[in-house]
């Protein structure tokens, strides 16, 4: 938890980004990202100060613990029954495991939160607990945080995480779970900006069988960001369902990078993209799936569905297939499109005017996603937030 | 009903309207006053939809000549959405399907723009809840659909009906129903055509696009038109549509001959 634990791996992450230095177009994984904007971030001091938002009051039951990337996050919380702390000891043997096996220790946003980082919040869950909101509070300059969830066999939990950056200048975050055998973990991302700040989100995630984990991202209004969701499912035989929305306007670029790797047999993964552009903005989505041999009767689909709306407005949407077993299912379909005439005047000849008509159908194809947010998200008003960044 | 005294609702004046670039009303002519109702039957391609789109203003269709008169006033000078409020209906022959819209929020704020133009009070979604329930059972649906987007995985049947739940929270002037009763069941169909009967007063007028005699039992047509190549090619009574069953569209090619069309 505290800083001392993290002195080495602050070091190693410092000494890893001088040799990375910063990613170029070469490398496929950053070749549409808009560099400039990445060594903005990467000059960024780190924040200092702790930044103070008003926020709204949190869903009851629902347990929130605000990470500023400075104080103590659990300063004065009791935690229910069934979470717990990790010990230094455990922490340093589990801290960086997820990371490993989802393939991304070493990449250059995993390195970036290292070298800033000063905490961890590391929990452990058992049994049926409180739904957990995270909420992540920056003020000027890089605000870099990380969690680690053990959630154990069994056990299931819901987790919102609210990144809202008003103040902060960027944020880093790197999120590690693994889900026991049989474990359900529900988990959200609400993240809203006003355009002006950037975001590097990596979630690793790692799945042992017959476990489940039901993940809904909403990225909204960030200059750059960047949101990447990485599973694996270890034997396979588990159940992975991805939803994610991201609404882009102005010039702001959003790309979400997603992979899931399936172990073992018998795995599934259900997923749902959507991007909404607008103003000359970029959407990017990059859904990597693998199926190595072991993973026969792998079943997955992946439906990536994209609209522009502008004519300045570019969407580039890439699947990623690595299918080596042989006998799996593995359906992918991307669309691209804007709003539907057939659609349009359907609402319209029931009397609704055009300009609402087309916002009712806008928050209709958000809808369809923010809607499997967790409960707590409801607090926080996610469609508004979204909508607010359309019509701006 | 037929009173030649009644108000003339709809006034269709050599009509003539394209979809890109491709004529396809080459002059229709139409007269509905209030208190009828009318079937339009003809040869699938004959125009049946593309007229109903172009009378609720579908974006795609090109008018290139004549006119249409609603209540008086030029029908093509309103944008779609105040035809609707000034009660133009029509009934898809292919509702679309909405996904992330709920039905019930969708249903309110139709109706409440309709209600505004009316000069009733708009409901709040307390107030509409109570209002939809009475109009459900006009078509005898499952409240449950009210939960759902719109038309999203409906049956053919059930967003057949959820049209005719729209024409009776619309308290429509004109109805145009665009075969409102393909993809019915037997029940459904009864069902359907009693709410379109429940529906129909001295005020109101009805137009019925379909292909079957079976609607025409359940709702008696003061008026039967046939459809051909952009036209309306003959009119009758409902004895045109028993004729029609029996004959089949033989008679057209004949006739569109006959005129020169074809
Ligand atoms: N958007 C369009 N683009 C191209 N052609 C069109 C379009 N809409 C209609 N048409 C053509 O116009 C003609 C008339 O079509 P319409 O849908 O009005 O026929 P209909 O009488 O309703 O037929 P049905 O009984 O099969 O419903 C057809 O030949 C059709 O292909
Ligand atoms: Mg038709």
């Amino acid at each position: 938890m505290a800083s001392a634990e993290l002195a080495t791996v602050q070091e190693h992450g410092r000494a890893a980004l001088e040799r990375l230095g910063l990613p170029t177009r070469r490398q496929e994984a950053w070749r549409l990202t808009d560099l400039k904007r990445l060594e903005a971030l990467a000059r960024l001091p780190l924040s200092s100060a702790v930044g103070s938002s008003a926020l709204p009051p949190a869903a009851a039951g629902v347990l929130r613990l605000v990470l500023d990337g400075q104080s103590d996050p659990l300063d004065g919380v009791a935690l229910p029954d069934g979470m717990s702390v990790l010990s230094t000891a455990e922490l340093e043997q589990v801290l960086g495991h997820t990371l490993d096996r989802c393939g991304c220790a070493g990449s250059w946003p995993v390195e970036l939160n290292h070298a800033s980082a000063r905490q961890v919040l590391a929990l452990r869950v058992r049994g049926v607990t409180h739904p957990l909101e995270l909420v992540f509070t920056g003020s000027a300059g890089l605000t870099a945080t990380r969690v680690l969830l053990l959630v154990e066999e069994k056990a299931s939990l819901d987790l919102l995480q609210v990144l809202q950056s008003d103040v902060a200048s960027a944020h880093s975050h790197v999120l590690e779970v693994h889900l026991g055998q049989e474990a359900q973990f529900r988990h959200g991302l609400l993240a809203t900006a006003d355009g002006q700040p950037s975001l590097m989100a990596l979630l690793a995630v790692e799945q042992e069988p017959r476990s489940r984990y039901a993940f809904t991202s909403v990225v909204q209004g960030w200059n750059l960001a960047r949101v990447e969701p990485r599973v694996v499912q270890v034997d396979g035989q588990a159940t992975t369902e991805l939803k994610g929305l991201a609404v882009s306007q102005a010039d702001q670029q959003l790309a979400t990078h997603t992979a899931v790797r399936f172990d073992g047999p018998e795995g599934e993964l259900d997923q749902l993209q959507k991007c909404l552009a607008g103003g000359r903005s970029h959407a990017i989505f990059n859904g990597a799936i693998q199926v190595p041999r072991d993973a026969q009767r792998t079943n997955a689909a992946q439906l990536s569905r994209n609209l522009l709306l502008s004519e300045r407005a570019r969407v580039d949407t890439k699947p990623e297939l690595e299918i080596v077993a042989d006998d799996v299912r593995c359906a992918h379909g991307a669309t691209v499109s804007q709003l539907q005439e057939d659609e349009l005047f359907y609402l319209q000849s029931r009397g609704i005017a055009a300009a609402d008509a087309a916002a009712l159908l806008l928050r209709g194809a958000c809808q369809e996603v923010i809607e499997h947010l967790p409960a707590a998200a409801e607090a926080w008003g996610p469609l508004e937030r979204v909508m607010t960044g359309l019509s701006q | 009903m037929i009173r030649p005294d009644a108000e003339l609702l709809l006034d269709i004046n050599d009509l003539h309207a394209s979809v890109e670039d491709q004529p396809i009303l080459k002059g229709v002519n139409l007269q509905v006053r209030a208190g009828e109702i009318h079937a339009v039957m003809g040869r699938n391609g004959s125009g049946k939809s593309t007229l109903s789109k172009v009378l609720a203003g579908h974006p795609a269709y090109r008018v290139t000549a004549g006119s249409v008169r609603y209540r008086g006033s030029d029908l093509f000078e309103l944008e779609p959405e105040e035809r609707a409020r000034l009660g133009v209906f029509l009934g898809f022959q292919y509702p679309v399907e909405i996904p992330g819209v709920s039905n019930l929020e969708f249903l309110r704020v139709a109706a409440n723009a309709r209600r505004s133009k009316q000069g009733l009070e708009e409901l709040d979604t307390f107030d509409f809840e109570d209002h939809v329930q009475e109009k459900l059972q006009v078509v005898q649906m499952d409240p449950a659909f009210l939960e759902r987007s719109v038309n999203e995985g409906f049956s053919g049947g059930e967003k057949k009906r959820n049209e005719i739940l729209q024409m009776a929270l619309l308290d429509p002037v004109v109805a145009i129903l665009d075969e409102t009763d393909s993809g019915l069941d037997i029940d459904a169909l009864r069902i359907v055509a009693g709410g379109v009967n429940q529906l129909a007063t001295p005020e109101n007028a009805t137009l019925l696009i379909t292909h079957y005699q079976r609607l025409l039992d359940e709702i008696t047509p003061d008026y039967v038109h046939v459809m051909a190549a952009g036209r309306i090619l003959r009119t009758g009574g409902r004895d045109l549509a028993l004729e029609l069953e029996k004959t089949g569209y033989d008679w057209v090619d004949k006739e569109l001959v006959a005129q020169g069309v074809a």
